[in-house]
């Protein structure tokens, strides 16, 4: 099946071109026939732009000959997932409703990509409107892992995960919702992380629940992470909840040295039940790793943690709700050819543009947020959200790092859980918390169970990104997890 | 029977804003449709709410001019209902917790009365787009959409249920209008729109507490609107009520050519609207220190000014009200004052005669090029016996339309007043001498008579004489 080469990791693909041996065009096209080659059987990209990433890429290289290189990232193949728009090209979030929409405008994170030299290769596959935790939810097709084809790459941003674990693109943006990027990171050997809520500006995000949205990155490792980060993150007017806070540079921040840092092992996340044997022993692992390059270790508490996934699903469908009322064929879109009448145009054009999974959140958040239940089921969540982030709060009076799994499973089958939603959303009972909280988490890998991968998932205070790019970049040089190339393409 | 009236009233006002409430799209009036947009009014996906700081500064006036308190933590909410013109299938409103709340204004109800009603809150919102299903527009059976109108910044103004009777919502609306006009937070142009009004209204049997089944009639758009709505709408209560039947609450739309409101909709099947905070937005913070610098950039209100005119100028009630009815108009005034020296005759001239050249003009004292100098030289001409009433008069219309020196224009239309006393004894007397029968009977004691003979007089002089000057000069002559 491989009839192209793995392009090299993000860093790889910069000292090729600073040291001349690599064209910026020659790498670009070496992504664009990688995907061709690989993307039959994966499924990861919705749309490449192939013409458009030669210019761009073209540009790069005349940049560069002429010492006018922007940034680390000039020249450097770069994924999008298919809910941040770019003006010009077409935005799906993989929804028939969608169909035909070219957005006018672009968002400030691929602005800012471009702005220093990246070149943007292509829009990568996700659960419709980024609902779900397999991109299996895609109208397109689903997303398959490459370990093994026959299983889910996780989700949403499965196609951005998968396109970084067949080494197709050094790097790709995704956006973690509930765990959108960690996981996804997690069940396909990658590094996946999402900054704290409001490092990144949502501007040109297409919303699924603002106040837990965030976009984050995918890299093989937190070095490259750390360069992709410092990139993107920083205030932007145009998004109302974006921090007004400095970034640091990232990648000037992986010191290599963790002895100052506590790890704390959050009680609850590590009770035998209710997670893979397998799974809980490369974390185990993973952190005795961490301990052995210095660092301390002890127990933390999160108590509030076993209602952190019904505070996400009440949220998270009542902002879905209102988010996706936008989508009504009035402006843009799908409008249903037969409709007679208003009432009928609407219901029509949504009842086919959207997927089952996305009708089934919106009717849950509008039952959330309707008279009557809102104080017991919206306003009863945001309660319980404070709660959770005071959790944190205090665990981190404890400690610098919490670490647990990423996710309680490995991949799992594709169809497997498109029966039983319930049991899907269970899978996201390790991240939803920090995005409850608003909290930065990276997901690392950390061995493998049963020939898939595992992920230690690290969290940490607000803005504290630095810290665990840190700890991921020391776990890093000391485990070769992440060189593991998968064994299904 | 005879009810009593319970009467409350929300205001939608138009913020005087250069760009829309939540995304840099200017704020026009007769665009070319779906030309000032932007991204955000359009609601594609991705995009995201910035609120206007100028809107949130003109609405913190407005709530310092009606005496609110200014809450220093608001919360912007999304209001969610499915219509074509409303492109995020929600509004952004403020709801469990709004700008300002708790203020009051004094409404003057004639004969010196004046009623405070109080108001129950000050909150912003976006307005949304136009639906145009004119088929000449159309083309037929579809329907348009025109989305400059959507995002522009509201002022939502509710009344407490204070008012009592039509005449007093139209005082309301007339001195709510004039108040935010004055603090320059609105246009508040009826004909654009800019201040519409939703009254609630109930009625109940005289000396009982309890408020009677309200119903709210929408988008009432001009005063006369307001009057013959509620007039309407009390006639059809007070008929179901006459007759025993229970009034239903319900939303409203009043006919003005059959003079007859109808039910919109039952309140059982009213929307539910799922408010919850926007989570686009962050909660709005207000420093004390800009509301005290909005307080101390504030301009003197309608109230205190009026209370000002009538003590510093001397003037009457009812010369102060109608002075101060517009900020233009207040401020034209004290200008010519200061130009004139002496009040009472500025306020004459400007309730009487400016008033009614601006009427037949068809404007407002804005649009007047007549400086407040050049009035106050006019009146100040008429004053000193230079020009008479009568060719004063007829010098306005020119001077209000085109300006100049009142003192110029009346030598060159020869309208200087005769105070030449030789000449004016002349005409005197040559009266005299042509009306021997006239003049007898005024000596014989007839003495209305006197007035005759002045217009004969003011008829040969063509009216430039001055009229006290010929009185005094007739009397000594035929005594």
């Amino acid at each position: 099946m491989e009839a192209s080469s793995p392009l090299p990791s993000l860093r790889g693909v910069r000292d090729l071109l600073d040291s001349g041996e690599g064209t910026s065009v020659g790498i670009v096209n070496e992504a664009l026939e990688r995907a061709d080659a690989l993307d039959e059987a994966l499924g990861a990209f919705t749309g490449m732009r192939a013409e458009g990433a030669l210019e761009d890429a073209a540009a790069a290289d005349a940049r560069r000959a002429a010492g006018r290189t922007l940034s680390p990232l000039d020249g450097v193949p770069v994924a999008i997932k298919d809910n941040m728009v770019m003006e010009g090209e077409p935005t799906s979030c993989a929804s028939r409703i969608l169909e035909g929409f070219v957005s006018p405008y672009t968002s400030t994170v691929v602005e800012r990509l471009r702005s220093r030299g990246a070149v943007i290769v292509g829009r990568t596959n996700l659960d419709e409107f980024a609902m779900g935790s397999s991109t299996e939810h895609s109208c397109f097709r689903p997303t398959s892992n490459p370990w093994d084809l026959d299983r889910a790459p996780g989700g949403s941003s499965g196609g951005s995960a998968v396109a970084v674990a067949s080494r197709i693109v050094p790097a790709a943006l995704g956006s973690d919702t509930g765990g959108s990027i960690r996981q996804p990171a997690s069940h396909c050997g990658v590094v996946g992380m999402k900054p704290t809520y409001g490092r990144v500006s949502r501007w040109g995000l297409v919303a699924f629940a603002s106040s837990l949205d965030q976009i984050g990155v995918f890299t093989r490792d937190a070095g490259d992470a750390a360069l992709l980060l410092e990139a993107i993150a920083g205030h932007d007017p145009a998004d109302s909840t974006s921090l007004r806070e400095p970034v640091p540079r990232f990648s000037e921040e992986l010191t290599g040295d963790i002895s100052d840092l506590v790890i704390g092992l959050p009680r609850e996340y590590f009770l035998d039940e209710g997670v893979d044997p397998g799974v809980l022993a490369a974390v185990r692992d993973g952190v005795s790793v961490l301990e052995r390059a210095g660092a301390k270790v002890r127990e933390v508490s999160l108590p509030h943690t076993r209602f952190a996934v019904a505070t996400y699903y009440l949220i998270a469908t009542a902002e879905a709700s209102s988010n996706l009322a936008r989508y009504d064929g009035v402006r843009y879109g799908r409008r249903a050819a037969s409709a007679t009448d208003l009432s009928q145009m609407y219901f029509l054009s949504r009842s086919e543009g959207f997927g089952e999974e996305v009708k089934r959140r919106i009717m849950l958040g509008t039952y959330v947020l309707s008279a009557g239940y809102y104080d017991a089921y919206y306003r009863k969540a945001q309660q319980v959200r404070a709660l959770v982030l005071d959790d944190f709060q205090k665990a981190f009076d404890e400690c610098d790092v919490i670490a647990t799994p990423t996710c309680p499973e490995t991949a799992f089958r594709l169809g497997e859980k498109t029966g039983d939603p319930l049991s899907m959303y269970l899978g996201d009972i390790y991240t939803v918390s920090a995005n409850l909280a608003g909290i930065p988490g990276i997901s690392v890998p950390c061995g493998m169970a049963g020939g898939l991968p595992a992920g230690l998932q690290l969290l940490g205070g607000p803005l504290q990104e630095a810290t665990l790019l840190r700890a991921a970049d020391v776990f890093q040089r000391l485990t070769s997890h992440h060189t593991a190339v998968p064994t299904a393409i | 029977m005879d009810y009593e009236v319970v009467i409350g009233l929300e205001v939608h006002t138009q913020l005087r804003t250069e760009s829309k409430l939540f995304s840099p799209a200017p704020v026009s009036y007769g665009e070319e449709p779906n030309h000032s947009v932007h991204p955000v009014c359009l609601a594609l996906p991705g995009v995201l709410p910035v609120l206007n700081g100028q809107a949130v500064e003109l609405a913190i006036r407005a709530a310092l001019a009606t005496h609110c308190e200014i809450h220093p933590y608001s919360v912007f909410a999304r209001k969610n209902y499915f219509y074509p013109d409303l492109p995020k299938g929600y509004q952004i409103s403020q709801y469990e917790e709004p700008l300002a709340t708790g203020g009051w204004i004094d409404i003057e109800l004639g004969e010196g009365l004046t009623k405070r009603v109080r108001l129950t809150r000050i909150h912003m919102e976006e307005d949304a787009g136009k639906s145009i299903h004119d088929s000449e527009i159309t083309g037929g059976h579809a329907t348009h959409v025109d989305l400059n109108r959507a995002g522009i910044p509201l002022l939502e103004i509710v009344s407490e249920p204070d008012l009592r009777s039509p005449a007093e919502a139209a005082a309301y609306l007339r001195t709510l209008r004039s108040i935010l006009r004055y603090v320059d937070v609105t246009d508040a142009d009826m004909e654009k729109g800019h201040f519409r009004c939703d009254a609630n209204i109930s009625l109940r049997e005289p000396g009982t507490s309890e408020f009677g089944t309200r119903t709210e009639l929408k988008n009432l758009n001009s005063f006369r609107f307001v009057e013959e709505a509620l007039h309407a709408e009390i006639d059809r209560q007070g008929e179901l009520l006459d007759d025993g039947v229970a009034v239903q609450q319900a939303t409203m739309a009043f006919d003005a050519s059959s003079q007859r409101t109808r039910v919109l909709r039952l309140k059982e099947d009213a929307d539910d609207y799922r408010y919850f905070p926007d989570p686009d937005l962050i909660p709005l913070q207000i420093d004390l220190a800009d509301i005290d610098r909005v307080r101390d950039e504030l301009p003197e209100l309608p109230e205190d000014r009026r209370a000002r005119f009538r003590e510093q100028y001397a003037l009457s009630d009812d010369e102060a009200v109608q002075l101060t009815a517009s900020r233009a108009s207040a401020e034209f005034f004290e200008a010519a004052v200061v130009t004139q020296g002496s009040a009472k005759p500025i306020a004459k001239w400007m309730l009487r005669d400016l008033a009614q050249v601006l009427g037949q003009l068809e404007i407002g004292i804005e649009d007047v090029v007549l400086t407040p100098d050049q009035f106050a030289a006019l009146v100040g001409l008429v004053e000193e016996g230079r020009v008479t009433p009568k060719s004063a008069r007829e010098l306005l219309p020119e001077l209000v339309e085109r300006g100049g020196d009142p003192t110029a224009l009346a030598s060159e239309r020869g309208l200087e007043a005769v105070t030449d006393s030789g000449v004016l004894e002349g005409v005197v007397d040559q009266v005299i001498a042509d009306h021997p029968e006239d003049v007898e009977r005024y000596r014989a004691g007839e003495g209305k008579v006197l007035n005759f003979l002045m217009g004969q007089v003011m008829r040969r002089t063509e009216g430039k004489a001055d009229p006290g000057a010929v009185r005094d000069l007739l009397s000594r002559r035929l005594s």
